[in-house]
């Protein structure tokens, strides 16, 4: 049988409304009752810039309870002359991006030989981090080389990343390293 | 991008090669679409016919590696047919500079070859200087040593028929395009090329953009609006993270990283600042000094020049510490310690079993991300067992961007500053905190136990917090720079402290710190990158310059090379879209790239490429490590013995390795198909930002390789079944997709399929996704850039 897309969508509507008066067998009326109380008065709204490739268009984020609360929304800003509020799928979705559950929010460690994960304080990972890099440093400077040049750096240690940072972020974090005495220092940039 | 995403409008002809924007820059595709429905010619050359060509008027097929080949030809036939815009060639070129005599070019390869080495000696890739030190011209361009005849030489060669051999691309394909484009050498036409890894990620990456500079310079397109080299790069801030010298070889604003032989700033300073006899030539590079002083500053406050340069690590001469060989140092147990900082080498590097066993061999590392990766989890990935893995590693988990503020600058150079939206989700930090807390500590660990050279530890400027937090104004401002001694400059004094308002007053002698020479002007008393004004003159409109939106580097010109748009009396060649012009005492429209007056001006007037030494551009570029001009060579895996252009097969100069994991396939029956690499619009990058979006994983849930109809048929596949795809260096399953959008190649007289697959899956989500495209590739390298070739290698394809 050939269907008109009209009817169809019809269709579906009248599927989605039955299921949400219990049509298809369990009780959505609790969900219906969430989502009631969380509706919100005020979001905040910030521009920001995508997250992806390199069009770098603008994006309104309107953040709930005047911006104290999560992300409910994401979309292109109008005003923007190079998008002119289009999002491509990706920019689209940075709403279901930023507010996921499979994100990881807690510090990590992976201790020699173990097969899992375990959660750490961030004072803990990054006083450890610290004293594994001072370590590291210290064992591997190399103040001279092969050639009994003075070269003032560390051997032992290397970085990539990242395109993803701020250009402040880059800058503290090429500072930092280079500080430190590394000479490997790469990123997305390379490949 | 020479030129930005706007001006792509004003183009009479895109070129789009290597690259597929209407899938991997969709929003970037509507002014593609602009300059179409204004009346320009939409032209894609890619392997695959994908969503990009559907718009195109003219689609040509290449296969995957021969592009130098198809651009060879292009200049030939520019040359041959004198389509070249023949004033810009003469006046804003290199065409007319004569050549050594000692240069010469024989069988695919350039004078100064050493077959040990490698490498080539470049001293006789020079020009003749007269007594006063200046080039000698001809600017008839009739001398036979001129580089506009050693050009027409080069690329005779490039003929239609070998071109069409070794491309694959029918000769009517090829003559089609080469008219199309060649059409924008009309003084008031301009063209744009659009690319990015299709034409960067191969052991000719260079020489393949060189290529391209080559096309664009003889037609006079570059500085014009609607023309440029413009690179579709790929990350949000990866051309602002290139820009802040996150890589070995430079320092924030393209200064050179220094090497031992330079053990001092004078050194470096007198190797590193070129000098040209020439008064017409402003060598804006000439500069440097005040521009690596101001870093050292910037870095150092509290020291001496000298001292300051010090402390920066020194590289050995002439070694490579590029991506490929970070990992192969690793791979051979070089390091301790790693940072995998917002990025996912296990699956974004070539050779991913390499990267993976390399990882093993490390002590530590700190993996900064938002989600579990290929990376931070590779001892429990496939193949791994944990039990035998000693490395400690540490998960941080930073924000989103929507989380934090700061500033990015996209492909267009410009610079654009972003808001909080919602706090951090849970314990996760702006990268920024992190890095500023986890130095803290270093830095306390050296202050109480001492240890290696502390100075710069203990000196390092890290005045970059509001007293609780790192501040990404205080460092935004830091990279703009400012004065650090009272100055009068003219009829302004300048008190320590105050903002330096452009790069010309930043300064040698240690009174200026500045994070970032290229970007002193975006902080000012002013936050130049939040700027949202949308007021154009109209002049700027006609090209939708936007110069109020945001700020651009350098100092807010939108369009560079921009005095090569005017003639030498400053008028514009495109009166219809005028990039600058001059109004008798001043520039009008974009800023210029100098205020100098126009060229005609003898004593006053400049060069419009300052950023050369000789201030013209290059067709003969004696820098590059591969040759002063494009040549063809094969892909270091390919599916053919000889090429028609020399003997020389491959890139004699190629970054490669050895080892076990360096196997490669040349001829090989064992892997019959060239494969390539790409993208798909709802996944980015190795997917660790996609994969866990439902929205975009279930649009594209599965790793897949697409195959022609052809192939299909040959070897009985099915579209949807599970195939394996497998190269000298590993193995994946890819579910089959038969496709007309792809069709076999004739190349040297045989039939070559052409495959492709995405590089967006990784072992850790979602399970049954498949894993990264990188296990196929091969860690071989552009010699100048270190690229990986991961656009051209040789695999099979065979049912699972």
């Amino acid at each position: 049988m050939t269907i008109e897309r009209r009817q169809f969508l019809k269709l579906s509507a009248a599927i989605t409304a039955t299921a949400a008066f219990g049509g298809l067998g369990f009780d959505l009326k609790p969900a219906f009752a969430q989502a009631e109380l969380s509706k919100f008065k005020f979001t905040k709204q910030t521009t920001s810039v995508c997250c992806y490739c390199s069009v770098g268009c603008g994006l309104i984020v309107n953040t709930a309870e005047d911006g104290h609360g999560r992300a409910v929304n994401v979309e292109g800003d109008p005003d923007h002359p190079v998008n002119e509020g289009s999002l491509c799928p990706k920019g689209a979705s940075i709403w279901q991006l930023v507010e996921n559950d499979k994100r990881l929010t807690k510090p990590m460690y992976r201790a020699p030989y173990s097969d899992k994960w375990e959660e750490k304080p961030w004072d803990w990972a990054l006083d450890r981090i610290a004293r594994k890099v001072k370590d590291t440093r210290d064992a591997t400077f190399e103040l001279k080389n092969a050639k009994d040049q003075i070269v003032n750096r560390v051997a032992g240690m290397a970085s990539v990343g990242s395109a993803a940072m701020d250009n402040e972020e880059c800058w503290i974090y090429q500072s930092m390293l280079r500080a430190m005495g590394l000479t490997y220092i790469e990123h997305q940039a390379r490949i | 991008m020479t030129n930005h995403w706007i001006d792509i409008k004003n183009a009479d002809a895109v070129l789009i090669m290597g690259s597929n924007p209407a899938e991997n820059h969709p929003i970037s595709f509507k002014w593609v679409l602009r300059a179409k429905a204004a009346g320009g010619v939409v032209i894609h050359v890619d392997p695959r016919f994908t969503r990009t060509s559907t718009q195109a008027d003219i689609y040509a097929p290449l296969r995957s590696g021969s592009d130098i080949g198809f651009l060879g030809g292009m200049i030939r036939y520019i040359l041959v047919n004198n389509l070249y815009f023949k004033d810009y060639v003469v006046n804003y070129t290199n065409a007319s500079f004569i050549v050594s005599d000692k240069f010469a070019f024989t069988d695919g390869l350039f004078s100064g070859f050493n077959e040990e080495k490698r490498s080539y000696d470049k001293s006789s890739w020079s020009f003749v200087k007269d007594e006063r030190g200046i080039i000698r011209k001809d600017p008839t361009l009739q001398d036979p040593r001129c580089v506009f005849q050693l050009m027409r030489a080069h690329y005779d060669r490039y003929d239609l028929k070998k071109v069409s051999r070794i491309c694959g691309t029918s000769e009517a394909d090829l003559q089609k395009v080469f008219q199309a484009y060649a059409g924008t050498g009309r003084p008031e036409k301009s063209g744009t090329i659009l690319y990015a890894m299709g034409q960067t990620q191969h052991t000719v990456g260079v020489q393949n953009i060189r290529a391209m500079t080559l096309v664009q310079m003889l037609l006079g397109n570059m500085g014009v609006a609607g023309g440029g080299i413009n690179a579709l790069r790929g990350e949000s801030n990866v051309q602002g993270s290139t820009d802040q010298g996150l890589l070995f070889n430079a320092l924030p604003g393209y200064l050179p990283t220094p090497p031992a032989s330079m053990p001092d700033l004078k050194t470096y300073n007198e190797k590193n600042t070129p000098v040209s006899k020439d008064p017409r030539s402003a060598n804006w590079w000439g500069n440097r000094p005040k521009y690596i002083a101001s870093l050292l500053k910037a870095m150092y406050p509290g020291q001496e020049l000298e001292e300051a340069y010090r402390y920066l690590p020194k590289l050995d001469d002439g070694k490579d510490y590029s991506w490929l060989s970070l990992f192969d140092t690793m791979y051979n147990g070089g390091f301790k310690g790693f940072f995998a900082w917002g990025q996912n080498p296990a699956a974004s590097g070539a050779n991913s079993n390499k990267t993976r066993e390399a990882l093993a061999k490390l002590d530590w590392m700190v993996n900064v991300n938002l989600f579990e990766n290929e990376t931070g989890s590779f001892w429990k990935g496939p193949g791994m067992d944990p039990g035998k893995i000693k490395t400690e590693v540490f998960f941080l988990p930073c924000c989103m961007s929507i989380e934090k503020e700061g500033s990015l600058t996209n492909s267009g150079r410009l610079m654009q500053w972003r808001y909080v939206g919602p706090a951090p989700l849970g314990q996760a930090k702006p990268d920024g905190d992190i890095i500023y807390e986890l130095f803290l500590k270093i830095r306390e660990l050296y202050a109480k136990e001492g240890g290696a050279f502390e100075g710069p530890i203990k000196n390092l400027n890290w005045d970059i917090s509001n007293g609780h937090a790192y501040d990404p104004h205080k460092v935004a401002k830091l990279i703009n720079g400012y004065f650090l001694k009272e100055k009068t400059i003219g009829d302004k004094t300048y008190k320590p402290g105050d903002p330096v308002p452009a790069f010309a007053l930043l300064a040698a002698d240690g009174s200026t710190c500045s994070g970032n020479w290229i970007y002193c002007q975006s902080y000012t008393d002013k936050n130049m990158a939040a700027r949202r004004d949308k007021t154009q003159t109209p002049m700027q409109e006609k090209i939708g310059l936007y110069p109020g939106w945001a700020w651009a580097w350098p100092v807010n010109r939108r369009i560079i090379y921009n005095r090569a748009s005017v003639d030498p009396e400053g008028r514009p060649y495109q009166p219809q879209k005028p990039v600058i012009e001059w109004a008798g005492d001043k520039w009008v429209g974009d800023i210029p790239d100098g205020p100098w007056p126009p060229m005609a001006d003898v004593e006053k007037g400049r060069y419009p490429f300052i950023m050369n030494t000789e201030g013209f551009g290059q067709l003969f570029g004696p820098g590059r490590n591969d040759g002063p001009l494009p040549e063809y060579y094969e892909p270091l895996e390919c599916p053919v013995a000889e090429h028609p252009f020399s003997g020389r097969l491959h890139n004699p100069t190629a970054l490669i390795f050895k080892g076990p994991r360096e196997e490669r396939a040349v001829c090989d029956p064992r892997f019959p198909f060239v494969c390539s690499t790409y993208r798909v619009t709802e996944h980015w990058q190795t997917g660790v930002m996609t994969r866990y979006t439902p929205w975009l994983i279930e649009a594209e849930p599965q790793m897949f390789v697409e195959v022609s109809s052809e192939l299909a048929k040959l070897r009985g596949f099915s579209p949807g079944e599970k195939l394996i795809v497998e190269s000298a260096r590993g193995k994946l399953w890819a579910m089959c997709i038969v496709t007309d959008r792809i069709k076999p190649f004739t190349v040297m007289g045989a039939t070559v399929h052409q495959v492709g697959i995405p590089w967006h899956f990784g072992w850790v989500y979602p399970k049954d996704g498949g894993d990264s495209a990188n296990l196929l590739t091969a860690s071989v390298g552009d010699p100048n850039t270190g690229i990986p070739e991961t656009k051209a290698f040789m695999v099979n394809v065979r049912k699972a």
